[in-house]
């Protein structure tokens, strides 16, 4: 179909009102506005009241069980109060309205837009609104496992004295993981993809608005779950929840093996709508060689968000059944196997890696055209290699079990996959480099963070080849080279794509402009501690200290007390942030410019606030959004009425004579 | 207010929160037994008499886990009391008493029924020295008291559960109860903080025995603190 | 919409056009004297000290092979930093006379630069992985746990067995070669190839005993065997280094690598000191059963009084 044609066929279509989707509630009864509506207090509502009933019926169920009786701790109360606590959460926010409304025949009610701040309290279908909702979720989740990490650097100051006794030691580094772990996973897909993803294909909406929404409140409802474990007494295995330690933990560990559940359906459901969204609600002539290199990375998160999950899901039920049944999945005088959980944890912990490795990668290879002004170097291959980190992910699993006495005549085949997963993740530095390359480097403050994600995840990237190598891995495995590797690759690279991210997009997002000065001084406060923190955790493994130990050699402790000090700080740098983000949205706001950064992308392209409905026509996408520095580039989008998203690096004459440029060879079909 | 001003004040306030939060997590939500002083209780170089009862379970008085085992301490003014970190002296000799009221059973390790550390390898049980106790015979061992890194280890034999008169819920004052009586005496090293625990699985209704009360620090567990 | 791309649209610049300096020669050259330079400090100067150090073959083979994985990696990092950093000072926008990007197809893609990019990384990485393969089976799985039925075994004729067993919180040691006594201490003689028999009684925990390079998770009913042979006497620490509960960071000692006659005088006498002891183990065994439950009031509720014959490391029923 000729571009002609496709806009004679566009014109015909008569597009409604820009009308929000439905959302629940129960037409047949009067609106109840205000307080009375659902919102995060209503959420909390419900929460509490279903943890008491799910106390009490887990109690009522399982108080005469011998091993309750005896041990004192009622895991079958703790699971059901938790269970039912989330379903209450969700039933309180407005979650299962729609399908309740379906289920007793009647027509849900219409919601229409609100402009209220108070939306970004309640269950919404705005995939803008979730966005921002995700954004101040993942931060509280990262500065919750941020205190806690500092709590760990306190006592790990002194190798032999201690501030907190072991069993407090170990409930701070668990909570400590398996905060950020969860964090992670979300960090980006759920507040820049949710809210970018349908403004860069062209859509107007995500493919499942409500399971959108679900995924947030799910998520928030993990945040309280896992930290709900401090309350009993922590728990002792690690993010890793290693069984039988596992099974042999307390109650706390219920909060564990719940929280990933509630995380894992979070992490299904986000990935679920989002994947589906860009396979199906690109714009007319987004192809898949055209989308943006930020939505590749998201689809191929989503990938494995939707596909390595469920084994999480699975396993932390068996690990739940094994406390509250006594069924014995990962005990082996019962007929279980302790190698059991490690494969399946793994097996869905080796693609996690990646899902918090990919969206880092496409956010940086997003932004250094922007900031380069030149076109991304080997779109193809950067894709090929998003791609392919993914599928490989799949295969590697077992390279965290080397010495685990699992499968070792493996031990070779899974060296293999493990390095050559090195192959597509040097795309990206072939990427990267290559658009470097006599380009005109503006050091803007998200500039910078993209450039230290390549210094750091260079870092994290050679080391995880030592880890890789069976016979390195002897020395390394389990010490503290490991906790540096994957901080580098995670927070050098996840964490500073992100927050490289949010100081680009946020001016798009909420319409106010970051401060530049703090935001440098923010990225070079962080960029200096963090590799101060965790250099020095390569030497500190090498010389032989495990990870999650409270008590060290002696020899340890200058690097410790300097990894320490210097993790003091990078906290503190945060705060810098804190202050930038608080001062800048909210107390003295500076309206930001339509587009700051001169970016070719399609999200910069609406207006701000960005309506509703994102476009008020759908547009017709000519080309990619890299021509940057280009003689006679062809046109971005066609945004209708002939307004076009240009380079403008021709004269822009030729755009007034001519103001639809025919673009010779423009495909326009999907 | 200043540009300056409003910033130390977000600073600020962050700071005392986030400091709230740690506190509240460390010091509400996962408290940590006291550490009795044994230090000042006689003369500097004098032996130190420590005395501790195991029983079966800590009962109502001592917090919210009645039902677990634990050890209890008697304090330099008497009373028993619930804490298993103990602060004494270095380069010391420590005479332990061990009122054992818990009953016993088989060790999952025999190596555990070997005493070892102690002047001359040897503990005192009921007035006879024993070196070796065979788990699987008579009452069984009901605990033991471990030093891993000192190389310790005490095997504390178990009282027949039949007895009419077991103790069986802290503390056990009554001279009637019935109750092995270990003493074995050790030297203390040079200062630092030497945990201590238990090695029969005795957490009931933990996989392994080992949860509970074997893995709380105040139960089954705890810190030797040898100060100089 | 007409988007500005910040560079000047009416005058050209007018600087007479100069001769673009070679920039791909540039970084080379300062790539390879950096990289020639640093691997060169590296190998002589940190080499020899690149834990584990070298007293066992294991440790021995294994600081090689971090110091080669070391030399290749150097040049690689460098590589990419000596690029960026090159980049940044020659092509950012605010140094003067900073030449204008130019878009278009040619800076899109670079067959020979892509092709390149990738037959190098592939050759450098399957390099790897056969370098490391045939360490892992030369030299026996270099001191890694390697399951109940290795396949790479030491080709020495004599092999000193050692049962290392974990339990919450403590390694012990059976020497199966002398009445199978069980002693807190790790002591091995020097000049012998040894296989450590890692098992455990409880949870998993892993056995790290840094001098010697040798690593092997500890499970319940698993006979994991790591094989090292030593080389020089001196103080070995052991750690655990699987998260195995409370007293995790309090999980190790330290061993000893003796002369054969220290050591055969040590294990003698241990094993005569210790033979009341041995008599109420259990016999010796590559694995064994424990109990799941601990002392009576279990965890499972078919086994409320455990300890029946044959699911206890050391136990029989008590005689009442």
């Amino acid at each position: 179909m000729t571009l002609a044609a496709e806009r004679e066929a566009e014109s015909e279509v008569v597009y409604p009102d820009p009308t929000p989707p439905v959302l629940g509630g129960f037409q047949g009864l009067p609106a109840r506005p205000g307080w009375f509506s659902q919102h995060l207090g209503t959420a909390v509502i419900g929460a509490v009241l279903g943890y008491l009933l799910g106390h009490w019926l887990g109690n009522v169920v399982g108080s005469g069980y011998t091993n309750v009786s005896n041990s004192g701790s009622n895991s079958i109360a703790v699971t059901g109060g938790l269970l039912v606590a989330v379903a209450g959460w969700l039933l309180g926010i407005g979650a299962v309205n729609y399908p309740l409304a379906k289920l007793v025949g009647m027509e849900p009610r219409p919601e229409y837009e609100s402009t209220s701040w108070t939306r970004y309290l309640r269950y919404t279908a705005d995939h803008k609104v979730v966005g921002l909702q995700y954004v101040i979720g993942v931060l509280g989740f990262f500065f919750t496992g941020g205190l806690l990490a500092m709590a760990i650097r306190t006592e790990l100051l002194s190798p032999t004295s201690h501030v907190f006794g072991p069993g407090t030691y170990i409930a701070i580094v668990s909570e400590h993981g398996t905060v950020m772990m969860m964090m992670a996973t979300s960090v980006v897909v759920g507040p820049l993809g949710n809210w970018l993803v349908p403004l860069m294909i062209g859509a107007r909406r995500t493919a499942f608005p409500r399971v959108e929404a679900f995924s947030f409140w799910i998520f928030t409802a993990g945040y309280f779950v896992i930290l709900s474990a401090l309350f009993y007494g922590g728990f002792p295995t690690g993010w890793t929840g290693y069984a039988p330690l596992q099974t042999q933990a307390g109650v706390g560990m219920m909060s564990y093996l719940v929280g990933f559940a509630v995380i894992g359906l979070g992490m299904m459901a986000a990935g679920f709508n989002l994947a589906v969204t860009i396979i199906n609600y690109r714009a007319p002539g987004m192809t898949w060689s055209r989308i943006p290199i930020f939505v590749w990375s998201i689809l191929a998160t989503c990938a494995l968000l939707t596909l390595a999950t469920p084994t999480l899901v699975a396993a932390g039920l068996f690990g739940i059944l094994d406390h509250t049944a006594q069924t014995a999945f990962y005990v082996t005088e019962h007929g279980g196997s302790s190698f059991l959980w490690q494969n399946l944890f793994w097996f869905f912990g080796h693609p996690e890696v990646y899902i918090m490795a990919l969206p880092g990668f496409g956010i940086v290879a997003e932004l250094l055209p922007v900031f380069c002004r030149k076109p991304l170097f080997a779109y193809k291959v950067a894709a090929a290699g998003m791609v392919g980190v993914a599928l490989l992910s799949f295969f590697v699993w077992q390279h965290h079990l080397f010495q685990s006495g699992i499968n070792p005549d493996m031990r070779p085949l899974f060296m293999l996959t493990t390095e050559l997963i090195s192959i597509p993740t040097g795309f990206i530095y072939l990427v990267g480099l290559g658009t470097l390359y006599k380009a005109k480097i503006r050091l803007e403050v998200p500039m910078l963070f993209c450039l230290a994600v390549f210094f750091n995840f260079l870092i994290g990237g050679v080391t995880g080849v030592f880890l890789s190598d069976v016979p390195v891995n002897v020395t390394v495995h389990g010490s503290f080279f490991v906790l540096a590797h994957f901080h580098y690759t995670i927070m050098g690279g996840l964490i500073f794509a992100f927050f490289g991210g949010l100081y680009y997009w946020l001016p798009k997002m909420t319409g106010k402009t970051m401060n530049k000065q703090l935001g440098k001084a923010h990225f070079w406060t962080m960029f200096i501690f963090f590799n101060m923190t965790f250099f020095p955790m390569f030497l500190i493994g090498l010389l032989g200290q495990p990870r999650r130990v409270f008590e060290y050699a002696q020899n340890l402790q200058a690097l410790n007390d300097f990894a320490s000090v210097s993790a003091f700080l990078l906290g503190a740098s945060f705060l810098i942030f804190i202050a930038n983000f608080v001062w800048s949205i909210f107390i003295k706001p500076t309206p930001a410019p339509a587009n700051p950064w001169n970016s070719l992308g399609l999200e910069w392209q609406t207006p701000t606030p960005v309506p509703y409905y994102n476009f008020e026509r759908i547009p017709v996408v000519l080309s990619d959004p890299y021509h940057y520095s280009e003689e006679n580039a062809p046109a971005v989008a066609d945004l209708g009425e002939g307004e076009l998203v240009t380079t403008g690096a021709s004269s822009p004459a030729s755009v007034a004579e001519n103001p639809r440029p025919p673009a010779p060879g423009v495909e326009t079909t999907r | 207010m200043s540009f300056g001003g409003r910033l130390s004040v977000v600073i600020g306030l962050f700071v005392v929160a986030a400091g709230f939060a740690v506190w509240a997590v460390v010091g509400f939500m996962l408290p940590q037994p006291a550490t009795v002083d044994f230090t000042s209780a006689q003369p500097a170089g004098a032996p130190v008499d420590l005395t501790v009862q195991t029983v079966g379970s800590i009962g109502t008085g001592f917090g919210d886990h009645p039902t677990w085992v634990s050890y209890l301490v008697k304090n330099p003014q008497g009373q028993w009391v619930h804490t298993t970190a103990w602060k004494v002296p270095a380069h010391t000799r420590i005479n332990l008493t061990i009122e054992q009221f818990d009953s016993g059973s088989p060790l999952r390790n025999q190596q555990w029924g070997r005493v070892q550390g102690t002047l001359g390898n040897v503990e005192i049980l009921n007035g006879r020295p024993v070196s070796v106790y065979d788990s699987n015979s008579g009452n069984g061992v009901g605990h033991t008291f471990s030093i891993p890194t000192l190389g310790i280890n005490i095997p504390l034999v178990g009282v027949n559960p039949n007895a009419s008169n077991v103790c069986s819920q802290a503390p056990c004052s009554s001279p009637s109860s019935v109750r092995n009586i270990i003493r074995a005496s050790f030297v203390t090293p040079g200062p630092g903080d030497y945990p201590w625990q238990c090695f029969v699985p005795c957490g009931l209704g933990f996989l392994y025995g080992n949860g509970g009360p074997m893995s709380t620090v105040g139960y089954m567990g705890g810190f030797l603190d040898v100060v100089s | 919409m007409t988007i500005d791309t910040g560079q000047p649209t009416s005058q050209e610049v007018t600087e007479p056009a100069q001769e673009e300096p070679r920039h791909i020669w540039r970084m080379v050259a300062i790539w390879a004297v950096l990289a020639v330079v640093l691997d060169l400090l590296f190998y002589f100067l940190v080499g020899p000290h690149v834990p584990p150090g070298d007293m066992t073959s294991a440790a021995s083979e294994n600081q090689d092979d971090f110091t080669i994985l070391f030399l290749i990696a150097l040049p690689v990092m460098i590589g990419v930093w000596v690029y960026m950093a090159y980049s940044i000072v020659i092509w950012r926008a605010s140094r003067k006379g900073a030449p204008e990007p130019v878009g278009g197809p040619q800076a899109r893609s670079n067959l020979g630069v892509q092709v390149g990019w990738i037959v190098t990384t592939t050759v450098i990485v399957l390099g790897l992985f056969v370098f490391g393969t045939v360490e892992l089976v030369v030299n026996a799985g270099s001191g890694g746990g390697e399951g109940p039925n290795p396949i790479w075994t030491p080709t020495s004729a004599s092999v000193l067995p050692v049962q290392v067993i974990a339990q919450q919180w403590k390694f012990t040691y059976r020497y199966p070669t002398f009445g199978g006594f069980e002693s807190q201490q790790l002591v091995i003689p020097n000049g012998t190839t040894i296989a450590f028999h890692v098992t455990s009684l409880d949870v998993t925990h892993d056995f790290w005993a840094y001098q010697l390079s040798i690593k092997a998770d500890a499970n319940p009913q698993i006979d994991n065997v790591a094989y090292t042979t030593t080389r020089q006497a001196g103080s070995v620490t052991v750690r655990c280094d699987e998260l195995c509960g409370l007293w995790h960071g309090a999980m190790f000692n330290y061993g000893s690598v003796v002369s054969k006659t220290a050591f055969n005088i040590w294990a003698k006498a241990t094993e005569r000191a210790t033979a009341a002891n041995t008599k109420l183990l259990p016999p010796f065994a590559w694995t064994y059963v424990p109990d799941a439950n601990g002392a009576d009031g279990g965890y499972y509720p078919d086994n409320v009084d455990p300890y029946s014959n044959s699911e206890v490391y050391g136990a029989t029923p008590a005689k009442s």
